[in-house]
């Protein structure tokens, strides 16, 4: 039995028999790490050290006969936006190489409570900006699937540590399609909870109205486990929600007879890998075999989408990314004369050129003269693509589409055409904008390529997002399937 | 020099407010201590924080406006204002634009006699900034320049007047009423030494008779009412002097040279920020419950103008009353006082006599009195009742001061109690009488006045402790029969 391809509900179960050990784990783990991660490059930084002190006092304590809790020994890692006191956090750019934050993210915290072992900080797009990883200013991860190829971003390396077992699950973050694009690319389950239901503090910030951690599991039972304990009220994020978390795991039923599932046309339009659309049809119709009623629906404003997102998010990202000044932590170029020279020059040396485009585009955005004809109209359309999600919801329990309109594309493909690649988020943008939950779970394959089946529900709803994933995961094989990280 | 020309000027007030701790973290607001200590990652700014709203600061800032006659807003929000400077951490403050906590409202000022209102165009919260110390003159011109990021996020409000003021003397009057106020209802320390509050002074003129705005400037940073006064009547000067020579203003941020005396250019405004205004996503909007304001509104202590209106229906002249409201502390001491010694005139004597005096040579203020309201108050009553003199009351206060002590226990210990026994006093007159006989021969030659000589010298005979009107009585009975 291969340990690292179990779940971590599998492997709890394991670690209650005490058939494992969590030391046994992560060096099953830390083994797997060496073998793939020369050509997979998800990590920044790897922590097997602390992991296995770590793993040794767990399993003195179930020496003792204590019971360890749903993911208490578990190995796993973090997306590299998410501060860990004494652990560099980098968000993948050089201006914060040398950063080593003296506090944890509420997650992490969450996460050390629950007992999970950490085994390291993953690869992003610098500053989880872009959709590919190679934003990244340190390694292009790959996509376990098939080496030439991209993971999907931002969180292209938690994604593909997951994928390639090098982890059991991992936490990502998602602004405009950062967990579930690549999710959709590597064939795994990810999700991007409520707006508001995972606290942000400890995430370094991208676009503050629009981040949100989520979960990235082989499986939807991981992810509910995974939810019960990263969500809740944090009352040091005030955009936290007051609500009360529920049992996700209440939600893994087998059984979607009579759920409404609507189709919104926008979504399956130009642009679209007709492979994926095919895919997506027979995923509907499994659905629909299973129970569920299907019907196409209309959201008017979905081709506002990305021009909206464009203007918030860059808007957002060009205040929250200037903090990094090299006048108190982080990179400071040497030889810079004044201070105004030290601003400019640290952050030309510092940022790359996504992180600047955006920076400009939103700098722009707020720029007097400018406001009201970009941001605050943006605003505007925000709030009509909300609405067209809340008409939806008084017709549909959920909506769905495909994750992204492509399955993973080659390094280098887009990368030359910003805009090019901005599409590949035009599905899962949206949600975002509104606010409210999304899942990708494995579907099928598009020439050998998984493709990520796209699930939105209503705010506060991950029930039944989780309920129709879990059923269908009960009844296809398709989260089974391991890449054989080669080339295709 | 004003020549034709009307002052036009309006003031931005920016007051830390005297809540414990910062407005987004839990750390202390407290003044001084060691470079970079009152600190934590939030008002650092470090990577990934968040900011949690002070309530307390929303509740200062309710009110404030209560006090000045502000409406209160329902629904409020922080927006962020960027720009780029070391001393700002996140550089963007977190601040107010377009949805402040309060709008309106007014000031009653009262110059040469004349009552005037100012007009209040807004309130709102905002954060503090960090300090900057240079090694050399400024920034541009320093090898090295340190940040100490303690003061970072200590909470301010600023108040924004219309340009309403039309003196030198009006500006400063307002700002002296405003500091005033925000003393009584507690919301700010206003220490101006620790630079808890200062001043943004716009200022411009236009012909007499005109109802067009000239062209304006803004001096930023005043720290004193003085500085105020000296840097208006500077820009004044100035500026009647560019325009009688047929120049124009140019409209430009001025820096205050508080040795030289002038203003200087800082930044025109082509060169004007571009602040980048926007709602802050990491805060949610306020919904400010009328409940909140009305339990506020209940709590609100008498404003100053409210308490000086009751002084003078006590009989106080305005004076008297205008220098006892001058500072809550003041204004408190004299009410407990007054609370324990009904006689308000005599009360006030003495506040503003010999009480203040002894205060200003020792260099107190009024909290840290060694004599409190309670003992002026027993003090006063002693006289009242005679057993002691106006005269040995002075000497006891000089005591109070001195030791702590109560009146009652000083008078007691020293043996000051006043003599009012007839029979004590009658062999002391017949001595003073038998002795000063041409004195007795005056006061019998109709000249009244000679009775005091002799009183004098009774009451140097008993060391001052004699009752004067008592000896005053006896002796005119005695000379009287003689
Ligand atoms: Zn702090």
């Amino acid at each position: 039995m291969d340990l690292t391809q179990l779940t971590a509900h599998e492997l709890s179960d394991l670690l209650a028999r005490r058939e494992t050990s969590a030391v046994e784990l992560v060096k099953a783990f830390s083994d797997r790490i060496d073998q793939v991660e020369e050509n997979v490059k998800a990590f920044n930084i790897l922590t097997r050290d602390k992991a296995l002190e770590q793993a040794a006092k767990l399993d003195d304590k179930l020496a003792r006969g204590e019971k360890p809790g749903p993911l208490e020994g578990i190995p796993m890692a973090l997306k590299d936006n998410m501060c860990t006191k004494g652990v560099p956090t980098t968000c993948s750019s050089k201006i914060l190489k040398s950063f080593v934050p003296p506090y944890n993210a509420t997650v992490v915290e969450r996460l050390a409570q629950a007992g999970s072992i950490m085994l390291g900080k993953l690869n992003l797009d610098e500053f989880a900006m872009g959709s590919s990883t190679e934003n990244s200013a340190f390694a292009k991860t790959r996509n376990p699937w098939d080496l030439e190829r991209v993971p999907g971003g931002s969180s292209g390396g938690a994604v593909a540590s997951v994928s390639a077992d090098e982890v059991v699950f991992a936490l990502g973050s998602d602004t405009g399609g950062s967990i579930r694009q690549p999710a959709a690319f590597c064939g795994v389950v990810g999700l991007k909870p409520t707006y508001g239901y995972v606290s942000r503090f400890g995430l370094i910030a991208f676009a503050s109205s629009l981040d949100q951690i989520g979960t990235l599991t082989k499986d939807v039972t991981d992810c509910a486990l995974v939810m019960n304990v990263i969500a809740g009220h944090d009352p040091k994020d005030s955009t936290s929600a007051p609500v009360d978390k529920p049992d996700f795991t209440k939600s893994l039923i087998n059984d979607i007879k009579g759920m409404r599932i609507g189709i919104p046309r926008e979504y399956f339009g130009v642009g679209i890998d007709p492979e994926v659309d095919k895919v997506i049809r027979q995923a509907i119709a499994k659905l629909e075999e299973l129970g569920a009623v299907v019907e196409e629906c209309s959201l008017p404003h979905t081709e506002y989408a990305m021009p909206t997102y464009y203007l918030i998010a860059p808007a957002e990202c060009s205040s929250n990314l200037a903090r990094y000044d090299g006048v108190r932590y982080g990179y400071r170029a040497p030889e810079s004369g004044d201070v105004v020279g030290m601003f400019k020059k640290s952050r030309a040396e510092g940022f790359g050129p996504e992180v600047k485009r955006r920076i400009m585009l939103g700098t722009y955005a707020l720029s007097s003269g400018y406001y009201d004809a970009y941001y605050l109209k943006a605003l505007k359309v925000r709030t009509l693509i909300k609405q067209d999600f809340d008409q939806a919801f008084e017709k549909f329990d959920l909506l769905l589409s495909p994750t992204a309109p492509t399955p993973a594309f080659k390094f280098g493909e887009k990368s030359a055409n910003p805009l090019a690649m901005y599409l590949s988020d035009i599905c899962t943008v949206p949600a975002n904008l509104a606010g409210i939950p999304a899942i990708s779970v494995p579907c099928g394959f598009a020439d050998g390529l998984p493709v990520g089946l796209h699930l939105m529900g209503k705010a506060f709803d991950e029930g039944t997002l989780l309920r129709v994933a879990y059923t269908f995961e009960q009844n296809t094989d398709y989260h089974k399937v391991k890449p054989s990280l080669g080339v295709k | 020099m004003l020549g034709d020309f009307e002052v036009v000027a309006g003031v931005e007030v920016h007051a830390e407010l005297a809540t414990k701790t910062k407005i987004f973290c839990g750390c202390t607001t407290e003044f001084g201590g060691e470079q970079n200590t009152h600190v934590c990652p939030v008002c650092l700014g470090l990577p990934g924080v968040l900011p949690v709203l002070n309530r307390q600061v929303v509740e200062y800032a309710i009110k404030t406006g209560l006090a000045l006659n502000s409406e209160i807003a329902e629904f409020s929000k922080f927006d962020r204002k960027n720009y780029y400077y070391p001393d700002l951490p996140k550089n963007y403050q977190t601040s107010q634009y377009d949805l402040p906590i309060c709008l309106g409202g007014y000031v009653e000022i009262e110059v040469d006699g004349v009552k005037k209102r100012i007009g209040i165009t807004r309130v709102h919260m905002e954060e503090d900034a960090g300090k900057l110390v240079h090694s050399g003159a400024t920034i541009s011109t320093s090898d090295v320049s340190f940040v100490d990021y303690n003061r970072t996020g200590v909470p301010l409000l600023e108040i924004v007047s219309e340009p309403d003021l039309r003196s030198v003397d009006e500006t400063v009057a307002y700002l002296e009423k405003l500091v005033q106020i925000l003393d009584y209802i507690e919301v700010s320390d206003c220490r101006m030494e620790q630079g808890s509050v200062r001043f943004d002074v716009n200022v411009s003129l236009r012909p007499k008779g005109s109802d067009k705005f000239g062209i304006r400037t803004e001096t930023k940073n005043l720290n004193s009412f003085s500085s105020v006064r000296r840097c208006m009547e500077y820009e004044i000067e100035r500026q009647a002097e560019i325009l009688s020579e047929g120049g124009q203003v140019i409209q430009e941020t001025r820096t205050w040279d508080e040795g030289k005396g002038i203003t200087l250019s800082l930044r025109s405004k082509e060169e004007a920020h571009d602040y980048r205004y926007f709602p802050e996503p990491d805060l949610v909007p306020m919904v400010i419950e009328r409940k909140w304001v009305e339990r506020v509104r209940e709590s609100m202590p008498e404003l100053p103008d409210s308490r000086r209106q009751r002084l003078l229906g006590l009989g106080l002249s305005a004076y008297d009353a205008g220098v006892i409201t001058s500072s809550r502390d003041l204004a408190e001491f004299f009410d407990q006082a007054l609370a324990k010694f009904k006689d308000a005139k005599t009360l006030a004597n003495w506040v503003m006599g010999d009480f203040l005096g002894l205060l200003k040579a020792k260099g107190l203020l009024v909290q840290s009195s060694p004599v409190k309201p309670e003992g002026l108050a027993e003090l006063l009553t002693l006289v009242e009742n005679g057993t002691i003199s106006g005269k040995i009351a002075k000497t006891v206060i000089g005591e109070m001061f001195e030791t702590g002590k109560g009146a009652a226990e000083i008078v007691k210990e020293k043996g000051l109690v006043q003599i009012s026994d007839t029979s004590a006093l009658a062999g002391i007159i017949d001595e003073v009488v038998n002795s000063n006989p041409q004195s007795v021969a005056d006061f019998k030659a109709g000249k009244e006045r000679a009775i005091g000589f002799l009183v004098g010298q009774v009451m140097k005979e008993t060391k001052g402790q004699a009752n004067p009107g008592l000896v005053n009585k006896l002796l005119k009975e005695k000379l009287e029969t003689m």
